[in-house]
């Protein structure tokens, strides 16, 4: 670990532990509105719920071979003591034997999340999913760039380059980077390596920026997507026009009749 | 008041929106726009990279010395990308600005200033550059002669740098120690064209691929070596995904086996194996599809000797004699005196006389060869059953036989195929090789069976790695055996031909051109020479058992000299450093590996004290006079026989003997010929820091301001050498001519460019020679078109030469071993290479902050379940150790590569990864061109 970086650990722990101080609790309310963006270790629980849980303890940064997880530190707009990682700056590497997880004393870290019948897989992690924006990605201008692509740990899984002709020049093809979201861990790599300016791929937590469909309808062409089919039950309506009973709004002709 | 985009945008999409339909503008509205328009200026460039050879255009903008690259954009108009670049031409703007450029010579010297090999770098003037480089070529030569002064030279160098260099070299010293970094990339496809078609060079086009049905890459990462290629067989396939069928033949899973049809991995070496096999399955198993007409008229058989060692040292070297290298070193060195014939390569070598445990004396490398009988032919290739092939190829161990088979047998369907156009690409994998140039040659075989050469969508095509290796390197014969054009230092004609055009004595070219690259390192070690100068090249980090050339230049008594724009390795190995201007600080040109040739002006003027190579070669010139270099010379390494003193000859010429050769080679009549004239449009606005000396005032090798030659130094260089070609099937465009268009593919015969050679129908010179015969083909390169005859077994001596005249020759070659297999000790395969971000040894790519961040370091990709066995962890640290050396990096078991068990690939750009400590210089024996893609590494954590 560099000095700096344990300077940071230790001073971000003893503000995390000497608690919430009348002085530093302003702050506090102003971060806990943009912790929705940050991105946790792997297995972190749903933010609301690793908040309650996370005492700001840094094993987790401690255990981490890179000098990806950080805690928050005063005037970082982020949970103080908290720990968090910047992909642009540093992404997580993927270790195999996850060391930041198992060290965590309240379960704020999730190793169960991170395992696959009782063996730890990164693969299943969730820190985020990476967006695309097709606008400055230069492979979208038909660059041959897909960095982003050869950096992703899941080369083909998380990241596919989905194929096009260009038919400006008549003669090249667009080789596009497509996140697959159900594969992407948010490791980071991608936007770390990302050769744009800004990054024009960014990992965004996956409950800010994932949608969900609804289990009312299934793929009636995808066997796998049918098992939602268990989530979904019989739900009683309502819109604006429902709103009253049948027979109240039957009773009341609102003019209908003139 | 600065202007953002969008107002830029609207402002001047305004302006011309409202000057089209005749509206006035506001004024000041009309203003702004003017300003914006003229604020940068674009002009055409080619870009710095690869060897695909993409069009783009540079922005700069500011005045004078502040005038700056500021932007590039693709060229729309450039034919082979149409505005298209990948991330490395993305960046041609960033890559001259680095904050570490060089800018001043920096020379070692003692607290009191003076030269001390030992000492620390400290700046001086150019006089004091050129004293010391001056002082120490003149004790070189004292020392060995013209041989004991030597040259790394480059595929980077433009077209007039790199035959400014070789004038002075050949011309001047009489030395033929010139060799470029290309010969590590592409001399076993020289001298598999030369020995196939007697000229150098492919006969397709980029436009192959989008007329062919078939692409098969064969060792060669398209994807990431040639994105924009590869962005165009992406294209083509996707033009018709079933017709269209790609194959990617490697010896690991990379990106270019993403869009592959077939993927086969064979093991590493067995490439000439499979070759064979397809081209059994074509005279065995379906000898219906052999073009007997083409063969007849256009194909003659040829075999030459197999014992021909694998290019390493020799046991007479002086350095092995001394003791130079270690024990563990010489289990494989040895190799190179004699070895003993294996299992593997036992039955392929039986037709050629020798079998399973024979040993074999190997005699060192020949081109020599001799004409055999197809029946001759047909049986060399008779061990390449399915079997075999297989059994020997099969480079996945968890592959199943079967599967391997059918692949195979898929590969050789789609070859023979009736009506299939097929084109054959390739380029490390099957030049870095100890028998790359067989393995050159038998692609050409199964390609002229089938008669699918040479036509358009139809070709075995050798593509370049170096922007210019095509057209610096081998079109004006950087190399140590060649002169512009296809000539060769070893002909007495040709010599004669070029001292002629030089106007120099008759006699004065050495004759033995023997000192390449490797032979240069190896040369220094043994002490035959003392002075070294690179140019536009890194050969410290880039040459295989690099600790030993290292120690050589560090630790003996010589004087190394680099020029560069930033200090690389060979820099810091250095005794001198010269900063060298970059390509866009610089008139050029480039030749491409479709023929292609591309010029560019100077765009800005050169970063602190820089100047071109060209200038630098001119300065350097005027240090030596008739005297000190046209007088006699002892027999000298490789040169056997004494080198005449001419300065009698030089003296009737008009020369005296103080006459400088910056004004025999250089400054001379002809030369001044070629004005500078700001009123031709070419020249028009534009720097030419040769010619005029610019606005920074540099103080010049004389200790003065330098204030230009007064000529257009740059012009000159490529008509004299263009002049060499022109009516030998080399014609180069004019000068003016390049400039007005995106390059031209030569030959270019009444300003015509030429797309697919030795066919008739596309080429004004196959069409000269076949006017009477009505052949659609002629193959008239000239190089050893006169063989005698024999068998496999030999030549015989008694036969006959007999002229072959617009023919050309399929080989029968052997499978043979790699010198080094991996055995119980060192138990894995190293492959090395390039990744897309980085360009070569990294002195430009890795200062472009976005492309470090994006590649940082050098991971060595292997197997998960290798990693697993040898107790490694993903993103751990490992050594890899050969043994020659070892280095530390990560262990990467997913993402872009993935070998099978028992292969590891680790890339070279990295400096802290220097994995040419680790590789072995082994080099085919016939074209000297290094394997790097083979040696035997032992692997554990560290």
């Amino acid at each position: 670990m560099t000095d700096r970086r344990k300077f940071l650990l230790s001073m971000a722990r003893s503000v995390g532990l000497a608690g919430i101080g009348a002085l530093v609790w302003s702050s506090v309310l102003e971060e806990s509105v943009s912790a929705s963006l940050l991105l946790r270790p792997p297995g972190a629980l749903k933010e609301e719920d690793f908040l309650k849980s996370c005492i700001k303890c840094g094993l987790c940064v401690s255990a981490c071979p890179y000098d990806t997880l950080k805690l928050a530190a005063p005037g970082d707009k982020k949970p103080m003591g908290t720990p968090f990682f910047d992909a642009r700056e540093m992404p997580c590497y993927m270790c195999e034997d996850i060391p930041c997880v198992p060290v965590c004393p309240t379960g704020a870290l999730d190793e169960s999340s991170v395992s696959n019948d009782g063996i730890l897989d990164i693969n299943l992690a969730q820190m985020g999913v990476a967006v695309v924006d097709s606008y400055a990605c230069i492979a979208f201008w038909g660059i041959q760039c897909d960095a982003c692509y050869r950096a992703c740990p899941l080369l083909d899984e998380a990241i596919v380059l989905e194929y096009g002709r260009n038919e400006r020049t008549g003669k090249h093809a667009f080789l596009k980077p497509v996140v697959m979201p159900d594969v992407c861990t948010g490791c980071g790599m991608c936007e770390h390596a990302c050769i744009t300016e800004k990054a024009s791929i960014t990992i965004i937590p996956r409950e800010v920026v994932m949608g969900r469909a609804g289990d009312h309808y299934v793929k009636g062409w995808d066997e796998q997507d049918q098992k939602r089919v268990a989530n979904a039950k019989a739900e009683i309506t309502q819109t604006e026009i429902s709103k009253k009973s049948a027979i109240d709004s039957l009773n009341d002709d609102s003019g209908l009749f003139e | 008041m600065s202007l953002t985009r969008r107002e830029f945008l609207k402002s001047s999409a305004a302006a011309s929106a409202a000057a089209a339909i005749g509206m006035s503008v506001p004024a000041d509205l009309e203003a702004k726009a003017q300003k914006a328009q003229s604020e940068w200026r674009w002009d055409k460039a080619a870009c710095r990279f690869c060897g695909t050879g993409c069009g783009i255009m540079m922005a700069t903008s500011g005045e004078g010395v502040d005038r700056k690259i500021v932007a590039v954009k693709g060229d729309p108009a450039a034919p082979v990308n149409r505005g298209l670049n990948c991330i490395k031409g993305y960046f041609n703007a960033k890559i001259m600005y680095g904050a570490d450029r060089l800018k001043k010579p920096l020379l070692r010297v003692d607290k009191d200033g003076n030269f001390d090999k030992h000492g620390k770098f400290a700046p001086v003037s150019w006089k004091r550059a050129f004293d010391e480089m001056e002082i120490h070529t003149k004790k070189a030569l004292k020392h060995g002669g013209p041989e004991a002064v030597a040259v790394f030279a480059s595929g980077q160098y433009t077209v007039m740098e790199g035959y400014a260099a070789q004038k002075m070299m050949k011309g001047g010293f009489r030395s033929n120690a010139i060799d470029p970094n290309a010969r590590h990339c592409m001399a076993s496809a020289v001298v598999g064209f030369y020995q196939t078609f007697g000229i150098d060079e492919p006969s397709g086009c980029y436009d192959d691929i989008e007329i062919t049905d078939t692409v098969i890459a064969w060792g060669s990462n398209m994807a990431e070596m040639h994105p924009i290629l590869w962005s165009r067989v992406t294209d083509r396939k996707l033009s018709d995904p079933d017709r269209v069928k790609v194959v990617s033949i490697q010896t690991y899973t990379h990106r270019t086996s993403d869009l592959a049809d077939l993927e086969i991995i064979f093991t590493p070496n067995t490439d000439t194996a499979i070759w064979n096999y397809i081209a059994r399955e074509i005279v065995y198993n379906h000898p219906e599809s052999i073009e007997w007409e083409f063969i007849r008229k256009h194909i003659i058989f040829a075999a030459g000797p197999v014992n021909l060692g694998y290019g390493m040292r020799r046991s007479d070297d002086k350095s092995i004699k001394e003791g130079k290298y270690t024990d563990l070193e010489m289990e494989t060195i040895s190799k190179e005196m004699s070895k003993v014939v294996s299992k593997a390569e036992g039955p392929a070598l039986e037709p050629f006389g020798y079998k399973e445990g024979d040993t074999m004396v190997n005699n060192g490398g020949t081109l020599g060869h001799w004409e055999i009988s197809f029946e001759e032919y047909k049986r060399s290739l008779e061990p390449y059953t399915l079997s075999y092939t297989a059994k020997l190829c099969k480079g996945d161990p968890d592959e199943k036989l079967r599967d391997f088979k059918k692949k195979l047998k898929y590969l050789a369907q789609l070859y023979i195929e009736e009506g299939r156009k097929v084109v054959s690409f390739w380029t490390m994998g099957m030049n870095q090789h100890t028998r790359g140039t067989w393995d050159n040659t038998l692609a050409y075989n199964v390609h002229f069976l089938l008669d699918k050469q040479a036509r358009p969508g139809s070709g075995a095509f050798s593509l370049t790695g170096q922007p210019s290796a095509c057209g610096t390197a081998r079109e004006v014969g950087t190399f140590t055996h060649r002169l512009p054009a296809d000539m060769m230092v070893k002909n007495p004609k040709h010599r004669e031909i070029v001292e002629n055009k030089w106007k120099i004595p008759n006699g004065t070219l050495n004759g033995v051109g023997k000192q390449h690259i490797m032979q240069i390192h190896r040369d220094i070690e043994d002490g035959l020479v003392k002075f070294a100068w690179v140019n536009v090249c890194n050969p410290y980090q880039d040459t295989a058992s690099a600790t030993h050339w290292i120690k050589a230049a560090r630790e003996m008594d010589n004087f190394i000299v680099t020029s560069d724009g930033y200090p690389g390795i060979s820099a810091k190995v250095s005794d001198l450093i010269l900063p060298s201007a970059m390509m866009y600080e610089k008139w050029g040109a480039y030749g491409n590996a479709e023929r292609r040739t591309q010029h560019w002006r100077q765009q800005v003027i050169p970063v602190g004290d820089a100047m071109s190579d060209t200038w630098q070669w001119m300065e350097y010139a005027k240090r030596f006079t008739v005297d000190d270099l046209w007088g006699a010379y002892e027999p000298s390494g490789p040169r056997k026989t004494p080198l005449a003193d001419v300065r009698k000859q030089a003296k009737d010429m008009g020369y005296s003997g103080d006459t400088t050769m910056f004004d025999i080679l250089f400054n001379n009549e002809d030369a001044r010929s070629y004005k500078l004239d700001q009123k031709d449009p070419i020249q028009k606005g534009y720097d030419n820091s040769e010619g005029y000396g610019d606005a920074r005032n540099v103080i010049g090798s004389d200790g003065k301001v330098f204030e230009g030659y007064g000529f257009h130094v740059h012009k000159y260089l490529f008509e004299e050498y263009a002049a060499f070609g022109r009516g030998h099937g080399h014609d180069l465009a004019p000068f003016d001519v390049y400039h007005k268009v995106r390059g031209l593919k030569w030959p270019v015969v009444n300003g015509v460019e030429t797309q697919w050679r030795f066919n008739s129908k596309y080429d004004p010179y196959a069409a000269a020679q076949t006017m009477k015969s009505g052949n659609p083909f002629a193959f008239y390169g000239t190089l050893a078109k006169a063989l005698q005859s024999g068998t496999l077994e030999g030549k015989d001596k008694a036969s006959k030469k007999v002229p072959l005249p617009n023919k050309a020759k399929i080989f029968a070659r052997p499978y043979m071993d790699a010198p080094e297999l991996p055995d119980k000790e060192y138990d894995t395969w190293l492959s090395t290479g390039r990744v897309l971000e980085h360009w070569h040894s990294g002195t430009m790519t890795m200062r472009v902050p976005e492309l470090y961040r994006a590649v940082p370091e050098a991971l060595c990709y292997m197997h998960p379940q290798d990693a697993k066995d040898k107790d490694l962890k993903q993103g751990g640290l490992c050594w890899i150790e050969s043994r020659r050396g070892k280095v530390k990096a990560r262990v990467e078991t997913r993402g872009r590569n993935r070998p099978a068990r028992g292969l590891v690939f680790v890339p070279w750009f990295d400096e802290k990864v220097f994995i040419n400590k680790v590789c072995l210089d082994a080099t085919c024996p016939m074209s000297k061109q290094t394997d790097y893609k083979k040696c035997a590494v032992k692997i554990y954590r560290a």
